[in-house]
């Protein structure tokens, strides 16, 4: 490739290159991860398109701040590796979050092309860089600080546990992550599909973890199996980080919701991904036969699409996702909403259900659903849906998912009251430490925000991180201690 | 990986299976249970905790081959091993000196009964047992109730072993002799927890069931387990898995449970299948 340097009305005229992906017609019958990636001319040609702002602003755009201007720059003189490690500086989960961040709501929402031309393919770039660097090999181990011999146990081994274990690791802590479930990985592993997240990708950014020494422990339920109190005090732990994701769904609390054919988007995702259930009768957990059903989602956000999307792939013959406000105010990513409709998901929008409906054997036959329209915004700026009178009419489905949030785990409030948690049962933070009432307890993901993204959930992780470390080594800024 | 330190049949189908497993040793509380995973491409299934020892850091369960992962659960001999273990799970049973109380076990429910009736025992309940079995074969834990209780009673369906009928009628047999019964635990199939929820309704006893959906996760996460009781979704992982009786939708639960059934009958018969062409080599 030609390096002689460009001018930047030169950069300008290279179009976004578009990720290549599976074609829709075939992906919707496989597993597979959607997008392909970048070819490395691709990816050079992409970097191109930056123009080196002086005052790069993507990079506040970034919750982790990813060094983006000079991870590009160094995509674009065609050092792959060293793209990698640079991003790898502020973020230990590349691969991940260049396939699965709102990039566009972040720093490709800020991008100084985004005005007059397309924003430069932040997140596609760093997925090339990440997946360059582990398809080759190189996967280089960060450098990890002398032992300081302080112990720091990390509760959740999904994005946020994760993020905030690399970080003290490298710090010199021992740090071991307690995970609830057999699998490591949290939302990685149960909730965001293969198709979108394979989990080997996942595996082997854990494995980078272990290499650098953190300790993990699955099948363990911080608050039944263990206690914080018991963590601190009989193991010897200097502080806890509590990482343990969302919590029971919510429902929407209508007639015919405990149906047969009913299910909570947690519960179908975690049977498909984690059980992997659409390879039954190999693997042991079932999930209900899709093959040639109806069957609706209700929900509007990523997870709506990762279930609707999964139904599909299991056969489906309508997938419907049925939402009660417009396109406009979908949660859901614009990437994903376009993914979906490509593989021919139906959207049913200003449309809510009031009721399940089931035969004789109980099992799901239909929903009652009502015709909404958009009146005065709301508290969350959205307008708000108002029912249509008298439009009630049935959609017949054969299988329901609801996908309208989570609440809170319960159990670390149940174990440890002397966490302050908010009216919602989250936990209450200090969001500069991500420090929590108790001593030495610390908090971060979505049983702090509720229902967000991997990407916060790691902003969180290193937040607190850097708190425990400036507090363990006596470096806190804090002068109320004195 | 877990270890199994024992595994012996109790009686056709019911075997008792002591893991290493020293966390849930020191916590479990009874009432409790842990999600297994016998092998690596098995399903999370939930098994009360019969009972532990926190000293050797073992934990005991008692399964009934039933469905594909408890026949293959049956099979496991001791040296073997386990592939996940997770718990104590569930809100513990809740245990107070209640005067007299009645726990009733119904097949292999008295392995899970049983725990709480150590319990209640030590909570200074005057306490009746009434373990209940199809036949005399099948009747598992004699000894232990009987040590646990000041009256302990076996019911068999066919008359085989102890009062012939059953475990209702038994319970209805001491409420008619005018014994005051200030507490009962029911844990069986899901006709017999309903049938005595029936029985001591009119008395307004209170009367506690363990409940047992199908569950995945077991940890507060997937919804999966939600029961209606009181008219309101409740979660059996983290609510539960103990409810009043009287407030159960038992039709509900046995309907849901129903949910997997054409799968679960795949699976018995591919695991039959397999286990039968084991043996002819």
């Amino acid at each position: 490739m030609d390096l002689k340097p460009m001018t930047t009305k030169e950069r300008l005229a290279i179009p976004r290159q578009t990720m290549p992906a599976q074609d829709p017609a075939k992906r919707v019958q496989n597993f597979n991860e959607v997008n392909l990636g970048y070819t490395p001319e691709m990816a050079q040609k992409e970097a191109m398109r930056c123009i080196q702002c002086k005052d790069p602003i993507c990079i506040k755009g970034c919750p982790v701040n990813i060094k983006i201007d000079k991870f590009i720059k160094l995509i674009a003189e065609g050092n792959f590796l060293g793209a990698a490690k640079k991003i790898k500086e502020d973020n230990i989960l590349p691969a991940i979050c260049g396939r699965v961040c709102p990039q566009e709501d972040q720093c490709e929402k800020v991008c100084v092309l985004t005005k007059k031309y397309t924003p430069v393919a932040i997140g596609n770039l760093e997925r090339f860089a990440a997946d360059y660097e582990r398809e080759h090999g190189h996967i280089e181990l960060p450098e990890v600080k002398p032992a300081t011999g302080k112990k720091v146990a990390v509760i959740g081994s999904g994005p946020a546990g994760l993020s905030c274990a690399n970080d003290l690791a490298r710090l010199g802590h021992s740090v071991t992550v307690f995970e609830a479930l057999h699998e490591l990985g949290g939302v990685l592993m149960y909730g965001i599909p293969e198709f979108r997240l394979p989990k080997d990708i996942v595996k082997i950014e854990i494995e980078g973890l272990k290499k650098i020494g953190v300790e993990f422990v699955a099948n363990t339920v911080v608050g039944r199996s263990v206690t914080i109190d018991e963590l601190l005090k009989d193991e010897h732990f200097d502080a806890v980080f509590i990482g343990v994701g969302a919590g029971l769904p919510w429902f929407m609390g209508i007639p015919g919701e405990n149906l047969l054919g009913v299910y909570a988007a947690n519960e179908f995702l975690t049977r498909v991904n984690l059980m992997q259930s659409y390879t039954f009768p190999e693997n042991d957990t079932p999930v209900f036969n899709c093959k040639g059903k109806n069957i609706a989602i209700f929900g509007g956000g990523n997870t709506a699409m990762d279930a609707v999307r999964t139904a599909k792939r299991l056969g489906a013959e309508h997938a419907y996702i049925v939402y009660r406000r417009s396109e406009a105010e979908m949660p859901a990513r614009a990437e994903e909403i376009h993914n979906a409709k490509e593989e021919g998901i139906e959207f049913l929008l200003l449309m809510n259900p009031v009721e399940f409906i089931g035969n004789e054997q109980q099992w799901l036959t239909g929903v009652k659903c009502i015709r909404m329209e958009l009146g005065e915004p709301d508290d969350s700026g959205r307008r708000k849906p108002v029912p249509v009178k008298g439009s009630e009419f049935v959609l017949p489905v054969d299988m329901a998912v609801v996908s309208i949030g989570n609440g809170s785990n319960p159990l670390i409030k149940q174990t440890t009251p002397e966490i302050e948690v908010s009216k919602r049962d989250t936990i209450v933070v200090d969001i500069n430490t991500m420090a929590t009432s108790k001593d030495n307890v610390y908090a971060g993901g979505d049983i702090v925000t509720g229902g967000a993204t991997v990407i916060l959930a790691m902003g969180a992780g290193r937040t607190a991180a850097k708190a425990i470390h400036e507090k363990l080594m006596g470096l806190a800024s804090d002068f109320q201690e004195w | 990986m877990y270890n199994i330190v024992s595994a012996i049949f109790l009686a056709e189908n019911i075997k008792k299976i002591e893991i290493q497993a020293p966390r849930i040793a020191k916590k479990r509380k009874a009432g409790q249970f842990v999600m297994i995973r016998t092998g690596e491409h098995g399903e999370r299934i939930p098994l009360t905790i019969a009972g532990s020892d926190p000293e050797q850091g073992t934990i005991t369960i008692i399964v009934q081959g039933m469905g594909k992962s408890t026949r293959e659960l049956n099979l496991k001999e001791t040296g073997d091993t386990i592939h996940d273990i997770v718990g104590p799970l569930g809100t513990p049973s809740h245990i107070e000196n209640f005067g007299t109380a009645v726990s009733i076990g119904g097949g292999v429910g008295s392995a899970i009964a049983y725990p709480t009736a150590v319990a209640l025992k030590e909570a200074g309940n005057y306490v009746i047992t009434i373990n209940g079995a199809r036949t005399r074969d099948l009747v598992i834990l004699e000894d232990e109730m009987k040590a646990v209780s000041d009256e302990a009673y076996i019911t068999t369906d066919d008359g085989s072993y102890g009062f012939h009928g059953f475990v209702t009628q038994k319970l209805q047999e001491l409420i008619d002799s005018g014994k005051t019964i200030d507490y009962v635990l029911a844990i069986g199939p899901i006709p017999m927890m309903k049938a005595v929820a029936e029985v001591t309704r009119p008395y307004g006893i209170h009367t506690v069931v363990s409940l047992n959906p199908v569950m995945v996760d077991g940890t507060g996460m997937c919804g999966g387990c939600r029961v209606t009781v009181d008219n309101e979704t409740r979660f059996a992982c983290v609510d539960g898995p103990e409810f009043d009786a009287h407030k159960v939708d038992f039709k509900n639960l046995s309907d849901r449970n129903r949910m997997y059934l054409p799968e679960e009958k795949q699976s018995v018969e591919a695991f039959s299948h397999k286990c039968h062409l084991g043996q002819q080599h």
